[in-house]
Order: structure tokens, then sequence, then C-alpha cells
């Protein structure tokens, strides 16, 4: 299988536009330091201006496109954990409803960031069914479900920006954001499993790494993760390699490796979820 | 993807006069408006005060372009790799069931990534890094979780920032690959040390996003963990 096909021609997307911001690169690595001369909240409006600078009124579609997808996500993951945390009686205590609410104010800050960067490009936040048609029905009554969803919308995230990365190669600058975005939601993702393995039960051994394909213990989320048993890298077969015992394991091959996504299968996963 | 040869970048580097099609080179666009001698120069300014990051003609040599990152990140997953090994070997007082299988999973991952990148860089491969821990009490808990921590998010955020820096896609993507795992890492050994700091504010800023490094700074912050010479003279950075 080889998953860099999916995202080939890219090099054709937008060569033009460092042409365009060569002079102000020195602004853009001026800015992007942390902590220096523009406070890191007023960040998303400088993204607006190097945009408008750069692109005027035509940013490229294929760029569009990619951030309104990961808005799209976002927009999920945000109101998913809002209602979580609205939900009485939900989230069982303070150091948990302290967790959730950490992820959840990342999410609502991408949402922010991404519809100031796309300005009037943004598209709208769609109308999500949680229960994806009954298949979670008590997500916002059984905590353990709950989690389940948390799971599976986190995964999907690290594995959805992960394959878009190839699409933003030429412009480093919002590549660097998105693969800012991306391992938050590792660490997002990392927390959560642990919050699920702490509750014991069908999750009592899940891992904060995703072992195999789907591990989570939900056969219903399956296609999220298709292809995470991945054990073959660059042409390399990652259980060919020694470990500290004799070859590495399938299992820790597979762990050590997060794999990509492609946009359609991602939005066919957000799909089950969306209304319209 | 294929015009993006590795040698014919290391030309654009070092070329003023370039053909109007090479402007649209992103190898090159890296430098604009800075030529490859200030590049350079920004690179070895930091010799002076740290005989462990390169010298410009002494150390492993990195390589150029992309192979320079791979070598880099070679490098980083080597010192992981050691210490982690040495945290299996030598458990902290008090280490519980679950920390010793997680750390020592952890161990397993670095490895795999170490031996993925000496395989995968063949010729191209650095040699093997001799590593400091002199500064580590690997008896404590909180001395092994505390670098934990350090190695564990320098090493995110070194490929948060490396990304911008490779021009193959499918290096890019293993970057990614590789990124998220050592997110998940991160996030599990803050939660070690204080849980519910899998993301916190030290590590994201007021945006949700997680820092960016350049390879310049990441080499000088693990410099002091590092016996052998590193000689990054043609590694990109910014």
């Amino acid at each position: 299988m080889n998953l860099f096909e999916i995202i080939k021609g890219i090099e054709n997307v937008d060569a033009e536009i460092y042409e365009k911001l060569n002079p102000r690169r020195a602004t853009i690595k001026a800015l992007s330091s942390f902590g220096t001369k523009v406070t890191l909240a007023a960040l998303p409006i400088t993204v607006v201006s190097i945009f408008k600078k750069a692109y005027g009124q035509t940013v490229p579609q294929k760029i569009i496109d990619v951030l309104n997808f990961a808005l799209t996500l976002e927009y999920l993951e945000a109101e998913f954990y809002a209602k979580g945390l609205a939900a009485n009686g939900l989230i069982p205590n303070s150091t948990a409803r302290g967790a959730i609410t950490v992820i959840k104010n990342h999410e609502d800050q991408h949402v922010a960031f991404l519809k100031t960067a796309l300005g009037t490009a943004a598209t709208s936040k769609p109308t999500f069914d949680f229960t994806a048609g009954g298949t979670f029905g008590d997500v916002f009554t059984n905590y353990d479900t709950f989690l389940a969803v948390a799971n599976a919308f986190e995964d999907t995230g690290v594995r959805a920006y992960k394959g878009q990365a190839g699409e933003l190669i030429e412009n480093d600058d919002i590549l660097r954001y998105a693969l800012n975005i991306h391992s938050v939601e590792a660490r997002h993702a990392s927390h959560i499993r642990q919050m699920r393995r702490a509750r014991g039960g069908a999750a009592g051994n899940l891992k904060p790494w995703i072992t195999g394909a789907n591990d989570t213990g939900v056969s219903a989320v399956d296609p999220i993760y298709t292809g995470e048993d991945n054990q073959v890298q660059a042409g390399v077969d990652i259980t060919s390699l020694n470990g500290v015992n004799g070859k590495i394991s399938v299992d820790l091959a597979t762990e050590a490796f997060d794999e990509p996504l492609s946009k359609e299968d991602v939005l066919q996963i957000a799909g089950l979820f969306i209304v319209n | 993807m294929s015009d993006y040869d590795f040698m014919e970048k290391g030309n654009l580097y070092s070329t003023e006069n370039l053909p109007n099609n090479a402007l649209k080179r992103r190898s090159f666009l890296k430098y604009a408006g800075a030529s490859a001698a200030v590049a350079a120069a920004t690179i070895s300014g930091c010799n002076k005060d740290n005989d462990n990051f390169p010298g410009m003609d002494e150390g492993e040599y990195l390589g150029k372009g992309d192979i320079a990152i791979l070598n880099y990140a070679y490098a980083l997953e080597q010192l992981e790799a050691a210490f982690y090994t040495k945290v299996a070997e030598t458990p902290y007082s008090g280490i519980t069931d679950l920390e010793k299988a997680l750390l020592t999973d952890i161990r397993d991952h670095e490895v795999a990534h170490r031996e993925f990148f000496r395989v995968a860089l063949q010729e191209h491969a650095i040699a093997d890094l001799e590593v400091d821990f002199s500064s580590i009490n690997f008896g404590s808990k909180e001395s092994v979780l505390a670098t934990a921590k350090a190695f564990e998010d320098l090493g995110v955020a070194a490929y948060n920032g490396a990304g911008q820096l490779i021009d193959k896609v499918e290096y890019l993507l293993l970057a990614g690959k590789i990124v998220s795992v050592e997110a998940r890492h991160a996030a599990l050994i803050s939660d070690l040390i204080q849980n519910g700091s899998f993301a916190d504010n030290d590590v994201v800023d007021m945006n949700g996003l997680e820092k960016s490094m350049s390879p310049t700074n990441v080499l000088t912050a693990a410099a002091p963990f590092i016996k052998t010479k590193i000689n990054a003279r043609d590694l990109p950075t910014y």
C-alpha cells in the first residue's frame, strides 16, 4: 500500500505564493516565534492579513478546502465536548471534568483560529447527530459511551490532519499551523485513552497509542482505524528490524507509527455524525 | 515530486541568480531574503558557546536537505531510545507495574524509530551517538519523568518545526506518522507527573497550537545530553 499516492501532485498547487510572500518572510518568522512582538492571541488576525496580502481575493481553493475540512472536524469536536460538559451527571468527577474542559477549550480555539484564517470563506457549522443515527444512542447519558466516541473523534482528528499535511507542503506557515494542531489532537487522544483505561472493563487494557487497527473495543468505529495496522514504512518492514528482545513485534511496529486517513475516508466517517 | 533531486537542491542553496522556474522551489525559498551564507552563519554562530553544537568541519555530518533532516530526527531518536533503555534497565524507585509497562512500550517505540532511520538512511546514516546522562538520577521518579517530559516535548516541537523544512512529501508524511506517537508519549509522561497536564499551556498556546522549534534550537537544547559532536552545517533550519 502506498499511502503517498493519495497526495500526489501537490507541487502544482501553489508555488506562486512563495513569490508573493517572499518580501514578508522576515515578518512572518518574527510573528510566528513564541511570545515575541505580537501576542499569541492576536495571531489569527495576523494570519488573515498575511493571507490577504499574499493572495489578494483569491486564496487557492485547495488550501481553503483543507482548512474548511479541518474546521468541520473542529466544529464536531467542540460541540461534542460542549454538550458532554452540559449533560447533567454525565462526567463523574472534577478531575475528568477538568480534562474534558481542557480539550474542549482547545477545540474551541482551533475553531476560532481556522474561522479567522478563512474569514468569509469559512464553512458554517453543520447540524450534528452525536448518536450517529442511534449507534451511540446513550452518548450523553453513559460516560463510557461518551469517552468511546471521544476516543474515536480524537484518533480521527490525528489521522485527518496527518492526511492533509502533504497538501500543505508548499506553504510553510499553514503547514506549521496544521502540524501544531495535529500534535495537540494526539495529546488529547492519549489522555482520552488513559481515561478509558482507568474505567476498566472493555477498555481496561487500552494504551495511549494505537495497537494494530481498531483497539478501542468498539466495533462500530472500525472504519476509523482502517490501515492503522500498517507495519511497512518507506518500504521498510518494521517487524524485520531488531528490537530490544529479538525482532520488533507487530504490535510495537503498529504502535510506533500513526497512519494518515484520506479526506474522503474522514468525511465518510464524520458524515455519520452530520445531519446536514 | 521526482524533480526534487537532492543534489540539485544543494546547488540551489548556493546559487545567487536563479532561473525563474527555480523560484518555485521551496528549497530555495526557505532562504529567500537571506543568502545561503547568512543561513550558514546563523548556525555556526551558535557554536561559540557550546562544544557539542555543530562545528563547521568536524563531528558527525548530518548531510544536506532532506537527508540532513532525517539524520537530525535519527539523532533525536537515538537520544530517546538510549534514555528509555536506561530507564527500563534501572527502574526508578517505587515504579508501578503500569508505569513500567508504559515506559517499556515507549522504549520499544523509540528503538523502532531509531532502527527505522538507521535502515532507511542506509549509507547516509550518521554513526551511533554517545550520550551523556550524567545529569539524570535514574533512581528518582522525579528526575526520570522530568527528563522524559523534556525529551518528549522537545521531540514533538522538533518534528513540528522540521515539517516545513522537508521537501519530499513522503518524508513529511513519515515525520507526521512519528510526531503524533511522540505527542501521545508526551501527554502520557505529563500525566504521570501530574494527572491532567497532558496538554498544558507550557506546550500549547492560546490558539490551541503546540510549539514548533527550529533544528538549531532543538540541537542546542539536546546538546548537554549528546557527547558526540554533530556537524549540522548543512542542516536546513529557520
